[in-house]
């Protein structure tokens, strides 16, 4: 039985350095509320008051009533009136506007052959497209109804082909999506720097010189070391919910258990990942660096930021290999789909595959670091 | 029970192309105190290294308190004691946190815990500073705290890296008395050192160079058996004096001790001081020669050789 207590001394030992160690404390609290805040209001989707110019050729009470119609869609705002093309062209090179509606003058006329069934365009949007988030929300407007300027007998509508269902998120709303994400992306960040950070101080400071001399094992100073950060990363992850269901009113639909064992996977899987590291790096700056290196593709590849299915195959590939997305998959679809983790085999079975083989391997490169 | 507490025969490690030890022999008496004399990078760190277990020797073979090494090295590590060069306690733990800590790790029963880390804390002059942390305090108290937790578990081998390197000439005579102290109780200490002070405290001493062993014996009979005689010279120009012995064949070292000049004949010379007055054409109403007796430091010159 001393192997339980030898593990419940590094524990313990880990937490009281811990308390004493506001800075790491501070970051456990501060880094989610912060990311989640920064991600939650500034990732959107959803784009609203891009700042167009106009080119309002008509200048009249028509004119006018178009260029409302086009405000009041909360798409665009417009903010600069030019009094040419050529003047908007320029506006838009240089960042002003990101589109210019143009009326031409003789727009009244256009509306009266519309009333007699012409399909000519009433006036033209110059955009610039070279950001396509941008434009193809522009291009939404491209068919939009004006009903209030032109007095024309309400066309039938065109039939629609399919009728679609939202399921989850019917207002779709971007938190929704990003706030479960959120998870995978900070545990990530911490769960692998803390831990290997843990370890690598250790090193520097000689307390490792110290320890390989007891009786103590290394995978009990590996287990030792874990249980702490579990709390940690429990905390963070309660921290990220309770708040996005609160601030972003993000649903949580699925069974908390399920949420709790998820969870725990991916920390674990993390956590194994920094002790590896750990045994890798020698100083504290090169644990940094080797965190960061497997933080961006956690963020870029793992679906958190973009679906996974619009990816390249290598790239789908590489995101495989890493825990943040086997778990981002499965805490959406816990979170928001109510989901079970019998429900995900494949993603649970590789995050417990990934945990087993990192602390094997952790523990053999570690055994060995005098020799 | 054996008589020694180590046995190594024809030990060697290499590192790459280097070799740190070279054919090291040592037979360590049971409760005896037994020094590492050499200068840095001599092979004195590595030959503990592997007479604890940590290092896999490259050939030889290493018997410490009747364990073969490296294959009974887990068990040997309940039954030693390993004081690191630096200070390896946690800098953010208090004293007793620190001691408490590593007597959870030597699997020292709950009831004895706090009793026998209270009985350290009282013997090492800790008792005062327990709830202070362990990175606030001088270089002679982190000796003592280290000390007190390579002794935690009462060991009967005891390992000491270079252990005085950071505290005053004061507190390494605190710290020795606590070594003889152990040794009275039965701790075999083995303590590497580049001090002659500290070297000529031990019972027994190596003298390590580039990896070899050069002598070993007790302090008192090394200084005995020197092969040289050991002469002082006072008298003007001793820098241009140095310079001009120097060149001289059967002169083993000459060097500078304030207004004296220390310099090593081979004792092959009879007479040496008058030797010396012939050989280095010296005015003898001018210079003064005499015979002293020999410092560990002179071993360690005629014995490494430098």
């Amino acid at each position: 039985m001393h192997w339980i207590n030898r593990i419940a001394a590094v524990t313990f030992k880990e937490f009281r350095q811990l308390s004493r160690d506001r800075l790491t404390f501070g970051m456990v609290v501060m880094l989610p509320l912060i990311q989640l805040l920064l991600f939650g209001y500034a990732i959107n989707n959803n784009i609203r008051n891009i700042h167009i110019g106009i080119v309002d050729d008509a200048n009249s009470f028509v004119s006018r009533g178009v260029i409302e119609a086009v405000q009041a869609s909360q798409v665009v705002t417009p903010t600069v009136r030019y009094f040419s093309i050529q003047e908007a062209e320029q506006g838009i090179r240089v960042g002003e506007v990101r589109a210019v509606l143009y009326l031409p003058e003789n727009l009244e006329q256009r509306i009266a052959q519309r009333h007699q069934g012409s399909n000519h365009a009433l006036g033209q949007w110059i955009v610039d497209a070279s950001d396509n988030i941008v434009s193809s929300a522009l291009l939404g407007l491209r068919d939009m109804p004006l009903a209030e300027v032109i007095r024309q007998p309400v066309r039938v509508a065109r039939p629609v082909t399919f009728e679609t269902v939202l399921y989850f998120n019917p207002e779709r709303r971007t938190p929704v999506n990003i706030v479960p994400g959120m998870l995978a992306v900070i545990l990530t960040m911490t769960m692998i720097l803390f831990t290997s950070i843990a370890i690598v101080r250790e090193k520097e400071r000689g307390n490792l010189e110290l320890l390989i001399t007891t009786p103590m094992r290394s995978i009990e100073l590996m287990l030792g070391k874990i249980v702490p950060y579990l709390c940690i990363g429990l905390l963070q992850a309660t921290i990220i919910l309770t708040l996005g269901n609160v601030i972003f009113s993000v649903p949580i639909v699925g069974d908390p258990l399920h949420i709790l064992g998820a969870t725990l996977l991916f920390i674990a899987a993390s956590l194994t990942l920094g002790l590896i590291i750990s045994t890798v790096a020698k100083a504290q700056l090169q644990a940094m660096q080797m965190t960061i290196f497997f933080l961006l593709p956690s963020i870029l590849l793992s679906g958190f930021l973009f679906p996974y299915e619009g990816m390249p195959l290598p790239a789908q590939y590489l995101a495989e290999v890493l825990p943040a997305t086997h778990f981002v998959r499965m805490i959406r679809a816990i979170v928001l789909r109510e989901a079970t983790l019998q429900d995900l085999p494949y993603d649970s079975l590789f995050l417990i595959g990934f945990t087993a083989l990192g602390l094997i391997v952790a523990t053999l490169k570690f055994r060995k670091s005098l020799d | 029970m054996q008589k020694m507490a180590i046995v190594a025969e024809n030990v060697v490690r290499r590192f790459g192309q280097h070799t740190a030890v070279d054919g090291l022999n040592l037979h360590i008496p049971r409760g005896s105190i037994y020094g590492f004399l050499g200068p840095n990078g001599c092979g004195k760190s590595t030959s503990i290294r592997m007479l604890t277990g940590l290092l896999t020797p490259d050939s030889g073979h290493i018997n410490v308190l009747g364990l073969e090494l490296p294959r009974q090295a887990e068990a040997l590590k309940l039954r030693i004691g390993y004081m690191t060069q630096k200070f390896s306690l946690f800098s953010d733990l208090t004293l007793k946190e620190n001691l408490l800590f590593m007597a959870r790790i030597y699997g020292l029963p709950r009831s004895q815990r706090r009793s026998r880390v209270d009985e350290l804390l009282e013997q090492y002059e800790l008792m005062p500073m327990q709830k202070q942390l362990a990175g606030t305090m001088s270089g002679g108290q982190k000796q003592r705290l280290a000390l007190a937790a390579a002794t935690l578990h009462k060991p009967e081998l005891l390992f000491l890296d270079e252990p005085t390197s950071a505290v005053d000439p004061e507190n390494r005579r605190d710290f020795w008395e606590k070594l003889f102290d152990l040794s009275d109780a039965g701790t075999t200490v083995l303590v590497s050192t580049h001090y002659m002070d500290e070297a000529e405290r031990c019972h027994y001493l190596a003298i390590l160079d580039k990896g070899k062993k050069c002598a070993d014996g007790p302090p008192a009979k090394l200084m005995q058996d020197m092969h040289a005689h050991v002469l002082e010279i006072d008298g003007p120009q001793l820098r241009q004096l140095k310079r001009r012995l120097l060149g001289l064949p059967n002169i083993r070292s000459v060097a500078q001790q304030g207004v004296s000049l220390r310099v090593l004949v081979d004792n092959r010379i009879k007479d040496p001081d008058q030797w010396l007055l012939a050989q280095a054409e010296l005015d003898a109403q001018q210079y003064r020669i005499t015979q002293v007796r020999p410092s560990l430091e002179d071993v360690f010159v005629t014995s490494t050789g430098n």
